[in-house]
């Protein structure tokens, strides 16, 4: 007979006695390692966001009610005039304000004048003007997006072609943005059709209809270009994330729709996308995260650095196609901007309370989505 | 009940549906899932479809009711089905108007996540039926049924989900007759069912069949036996013995069906 592999119990020593040696050693250095390499990530981010709350914050409060600086939300940047009296007292504001002082107050002597651009005032115009590409950005993007996504989805098959139109809104997703910037300028801002009463030299072709022209001269650089760039940067984003919410509502749902004599779109309109909706609307929400950050499209395609009127403005003086074909300023460009500017203590309010307010717009969004999600979670019991 | 041993004279009974030499096909033909399969269906019957897995007879019930069309390299390889005398495979049978005829109750059960009142009119809203008082009704009547009108009816309004599974299989049921079909196809109505909601579908069965004509695939041969009143036996895609239930379950002409019955294999 063989003997048990198993050894007779000797009962006086602890037989799962902790162990100290190399092994042991290796596997707290490997977790360590991991530890560590995590909280590097949070310190970056501590860093950063900490750096911008700090310097940012003064930026948009004050100490007497209503505690918040109304004047950064409700005025348009504008020049920033920091002079000097004799008496050897500062004064900074803006210069609108600066000549209307200048002349209340002859008696004092003005020196060492300064101007720095866009420092004073506030950022009504670049919020707006982020604000209305975001909005004509979505309303093009989720109406193709999510059409394409029906389409590709639930009705066109699973056949060679499909799979490569498949994997080229997946690379499209991988396109750099300035490359999405380019062709925006080119197709929209120097292509796209427009209804003019004289013929720029630079049309491309034009037609006379009624008693002007459609001419395709493009946009200029102007929101509907800006908008539409941004659409088709973020296609690829909506579009994929839709056909996954498409597919994710379950199979028994639209053949029980089918088998009670539903046509396909009755079917996918009443037991399909009722119940892809919050996805879609989750996948949107990220993509206004994205579009609203990005910088590169909407300086070629949208932006103005400077600009006197606001786009309610231009609306209520111009009409609406004068403002849609206006170009606007952009948060991200706004900070762009700034960012060029030699290193002042007068223009870095500025700079910090910008960056701050885009940062807690963008956060803000990210947070709806991850609330959004996680509130389908817990509802879809299917 | 008279024996009828084989599928062609299986029954002295109108066949409401009729299966003839059929041969379907999942890769445009280049396989057949099914191999040349006849049978009919008598009226206000319950015929049983019986089988191991990847017989074929999920495949003949989807057939009837054209959900293979969804899958898009089916294919109808020879033969027809021919419901109350029109072959429903002809170029002008439009399949929507065949599903309003010929419902479909699923193997796992799939109400949509809405009230239990519009999971029953649904049939009907999309046939464009809006008047509150037409769909009342038929909700009740459907309900009352699938005899779950008194489990439900003080909560109508509430969320189909919040139901038994057994409750949630009896509502599609419901869903499905409450557009009035000819015929109702089902495809292991039960198979996610626990035994006692087991035995109250198969008792509303017995009942439907004084309505409709129903054809059902299962895997419990004593399911097939308490409730059909033909059966059919598939091997392999082919058709290996249809008959009245009785003269299958007591004495199988073919060998391999009493061994599949007896539970020597499958």
């Amino acid at each position: 007979m063989r003997e048990s592999i198993n050894p007779p119990l000797t009962p006086s020593c602890n037989p799962f006695q902790k162990k100290k040696g190399w092994f042991q050693r290796k596997e707290m250095l490997g977790i360590n390692l991991l530890r560590l390499a995590t909280y590097i990530i949070i310190a970056c981010a501590l860093f950063i966001f900490s750096d911008i709350f700090i310097k940012g914050v003064p930026t948009l409060v004050k100490s007497e009610a209503p505690f918040i600086n109304t004047e950064f939300f409700t005025e348009s940047p504008q020049i920033l005039t920091v002079w000097h009296d004799s008496a050897g007292n500062e004064y900074s504001m803006t210069q609108e304000k600066h000549d209307i002082w200048v002349i209340e107050n002859p008696t004092i002597e003005v020196i060492d004048i300064h101007n720095y651009t866009a420092s004073g005032g506030g950022i009504l115009g670049p919020l707006l003007g982020t604000a209305l590409l975001v909005t004509i950005c979505m309303a093009i993007a989720l109406f193709i997006g999510v059409s394409a996504a029906i389409y590709l989805s639930e009705y066109c098959g699973t056949g060679k072609l499909m799979s490569l139109i498949r994997l080229a809104i997946l690379n499209l997703a991988g396109v750099p943005s300035i490359v999405y910037a380019l062709f925006g300028w080119g197709v929209f801002c120097y292509m796209a059709p427009n209804y003019v009463t004289e013929i720029s030299d630079r049309s491309l072709f034009a037609f006379s209809i009624g008693g002007g022209y459609i001419s395709f001269e493009g946009w200029e650089q102007s929101l509907l270009a800006g908008g539409c760039t941004l659409a088709i940067m973020v296609l690829p984003v909506i579009i994929t994330a839709c056909e996954e919410s498409l597919r994710a509502v379950p199979k028994g749902f639209r053949e029980a729709a089918f088998a009670l004599g539903a046509t396909r779109w009755q079917t996918i309109r009443t037991a399909v996308l009722p119940y892809a909706l919050p996805g879609v609307l989750t996948a949107s929400v990220l993509g206004i995260t994205r579009v609203a950050g990005e910088t590169a499209p909407i300086m070629l395609t949208a932006a103005a650095s400077d600009k006197s009127k606001l786009p309610t403005e231009v609306l209520a003086d111009e009409g609406f196609w004068s403002f849609l074909t206006q170009s606007v300023q952009a948060l991200p460009f706004h900070i762009y901007t700034l960012a060029k500017f030699p290193d002042s203590e007068y223009v870095k309010p500025m700079q910090y309370g910008s960056i701050l307010v885009f940062l807690l717009l963008v956060m803000g969004f990210s947070l709806i989505s991850m609330v959004l999600r996680s509130r389908i979670r817990k509802r879809n019991k299917w | 009940m008279v024996a009828s041993p084989t599928s062609q004279d299986s029954s002295t009974d109108p066949a409401l549906i009729n299966i003839d030499d059929l041969g379907f096909s999942y890769n445009q033909g280049k396989t057949e899932t099914i191999q040349g399969v006849s049978l009919h269906c008598p009226e206000k019957q319950v015929t049983a479809f019986i089988g191991p897995s990847g017989c074929g007879k999920s495949t003949l019930l989807r057939c009837i009711n054209r959900m293979n069309d969804l899958v898009e390299t089916s294919k109808i390889t020879r033969g027809s089905i021919n419901i109350m005398g029109q072959d429903i495979n002809a170029p002008d049978v439009d399949a929507i108007e065949l599903r309003k005829q010929v419902g479909m109750v699923f193997q796992k059960y799939n109400p949509f996540p809405k009230s239990i009142y519009e999971n029953v009119a649904y049939g009907l809203r999309i046939q464009g039926i809006k008047n509150k008082s037409t769909l009342d009704e038929a909700v009740e009547r459907a309900l009352k049924g699938a005899a779950l009108w008194d489990e439900v009816k003080d909560r109508l309004k509430d969320s189909a989900l919040g139901l038994s599974g057994g409750q949630q299989q009896r509502l599609c049921i419901a869903r499905t007759t409450a557009v009035s079909p000819k015929v109702i196809l089902m495809d292991e109505p039960c198979s996610a069912l626990d035994p006692i909601a087991t035995a109250k579908v198969e008792e509303l069965i017995s009942e439907l069949r004084r309505d409709f004509t129903i054809v059902i695939v299962t895997h419990s041969m004593q399911q097939a036996s308490r409730i059909s009143d033909n059966t059919a036996f598939f091997y392999l895609g082919e058709l290996v013995e249809y008959g009245d239930t009785n003269k299958i379950f007591s004495n199988p002409s073919v060998k391999q069906t009493e061994d599949y019955i007896s539970g020597r294999f499958g």
